[in-house]
């Protein structure tokens, strides 16, 4: 139930914005996130916009994980 | 999708279960609190990729499924009252509370409707000026800010045939609950990724203090679960316990202050009944006075009713992770999603109706 899913925000007029979830588009509801602009991805939960996904920390959690995988790469060839 | 896909990565779940594998030693018991985790588990076959020592067990997560029966009956009686329009989200309408379903009480005329968003259930007031609204409220930290700014909108509107029944709970008392039985051994804890959205990582310090078990908050994709397992392991490896996060793209430790703020300024705490954990301090929301009148528990005068359990159901037990699925004589059998018997049969995130789909996990399937 507490399902919350990537959305990219399209446009927004007050505490409204269009996104696009994989190609459907929706108004949802920015109550619980005003600070989000065109251009942010956004955790979507029942209509409601709940955080502003952190693009930069994003990044670093795959940069993190691809080191984790070049380390045991090189441990394995030793 | 953006932010899903590169989550799925099988080069990269192949490296973090190897790391898993290699650095896993001691007897790692952890607790996926959340009903969302438990199907994601079990549908990308996580539990049996671990190694012997790490075993995943499934918590009280899911709102449908804790949400008792004296409370399911109330939304049945209220649900039955003439004019009346409840409005609540698909996964409740079939559930059974002592006597009946919403689903059956709308089959005999009752006017009980699905909402995707507390939006639409607002949308169901304006529409119908001369009938009350209700929105039956069910769900955790990440649902109940919806729920309040729904009221604050209609508080704003003068919508006044709104109201609400909360049936909101808060998750870090249940797990408190859950310890201070001392039921289960545990040596970690998956912190639900989109409670803690809302409330932040810092609510989950207490069982990292208070408990010595290490605790991370993890999203909802295999990577970002696997991640958070091999944290969990390397703290339990270190004999640490502290609280992380695996999921930095969608959880700060502080939580988003503004969805707290509203959830506050509607809601108040208040003790709740919880299936299988009974009444929990402290673990409940309820309209503030300033809100009386959107309050549905005031605003109308119904009857629930005794309150009685099926019989053979161990949904209780499951929710207290004490039992698994497949200690239910009844599982398969007799209570399958076709026909379900318990609330974690009916939810799609309830433990049973994962288990049915994808199977437990246990060694030889
Ligand atoms: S299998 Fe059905 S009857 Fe048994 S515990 Fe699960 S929901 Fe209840």
């Amino acid at each position: 139930m507490c399902l919350a899913v990537p959305a990219l925000i399209k446009s927004v007029e007050g505490l409204e914005a269009e996104v696009d979830m994989g190609g459907i588009t929706r108004r949802v509801s920015l109550w619980l996130t005003p600070e989000a602009k065109v251009g942010d991805y956004v955790l979507l939960h029942t209509g409601y916009a709940i955080n502003v996904i952190d693009q930069h920390e994003a990044e670093e959690t795959l940069r993190l994980l691809e080191e984790m995988m070049a380390a045991a790469d090189a441990e394995e060839e030793e | 999708m953006r932010f899903v896909d590169e989550y799925r990565r099988s080069d990269l779940a192949q490296a973090v279960i190897g790391r898993i594998r290699r650095g896993s030693t001691r007897k790692a018991r952890l607790m996926e609190f959340c009903g969302g985790h438990t199907v994601a588990i079990l549908r990308h076959g996580i539990r049996q990729l671990l190694p012997p020592t790490v075993e995943m067990l499934s918590g009280p997560g899911c709102p449908v499924c804790v949400t008792d029966n004296s409370d399911l009956d109330k939304a049945i009686a209220l649900a039955r009252l003439p004019r009346v329009i409840l409005t609540t989200f698909g996964d409740m309408l079939k559930v059974r509370g002592s006597r009946s379903s919403l689903q059956e009480v709308r089959a005999e005329g009752a006017d009980v409707r699905t909402v995707y968003s507390t939006l639409d259930a607002l949308q169901v007031a304006r529409d119908n000026p001369g009938r009350p609204v209700v929105f039956l409220g069910v769900g955790f930290e990440t649902t109940a800010p919806t729920v309040a700014a729904s009221v604050l909108q209609a508080s704003r509107e003068g919508i006044n045939n709104y109201h609400v029944l909360s049936f909101h709970k808060l998750c870090p008392p249940a797990i408190r609950a859950i310890l201070d039985s001392g039921e289960v051994d545990l040596q970690g804890l998956v912190c639900p990724g989109h409670v803690s959205a809302v409330i932040g990582s810092q609510p989950w310090e207490f069982v990292a203090s208070e408990y010595g078990i290490p605790c991370v908050v993890s999203g909802f994709e295999p990577l970002d679960i696997l991640q958070c397992i091999d944290m969990l392991v390397s703290q339990i490896e270190k004999g640490e316990s502290r609280v992380e996060i695996a999921y930095r793209r969608g959880v700060h430790a502080e939580g988003n202050q503004r969805a707290l703020e509203l959830m506050y300024e509607v809601f108040e705490v208040c003790p709740a009944q919880w299936r299988g954990l009974g009444t929990v301090p402290g673990s409940g929301l309820r309209l503030r006075k300033e809100f009386a009148a959107f309050d549905a528990e005031l605003a109308f005068d119904f009857d629930p009713g005794p309150t009685l359990h099926p019989k053979g159901c161990i949904c209780g037990d499951i929710l207290r992770a004490v039992k698994r699925p497949s200690d239910c004589q009844l599982f398969g059998r007799v209570c399958t999603p076709a026909s379900p018997v318990g609330p974690c049969m009916v939810s799609s995130e309830g433990s049973c109706a994962a288990c049915y789909q994808y199977g437990d996990g246990a060694a030889g399937e």
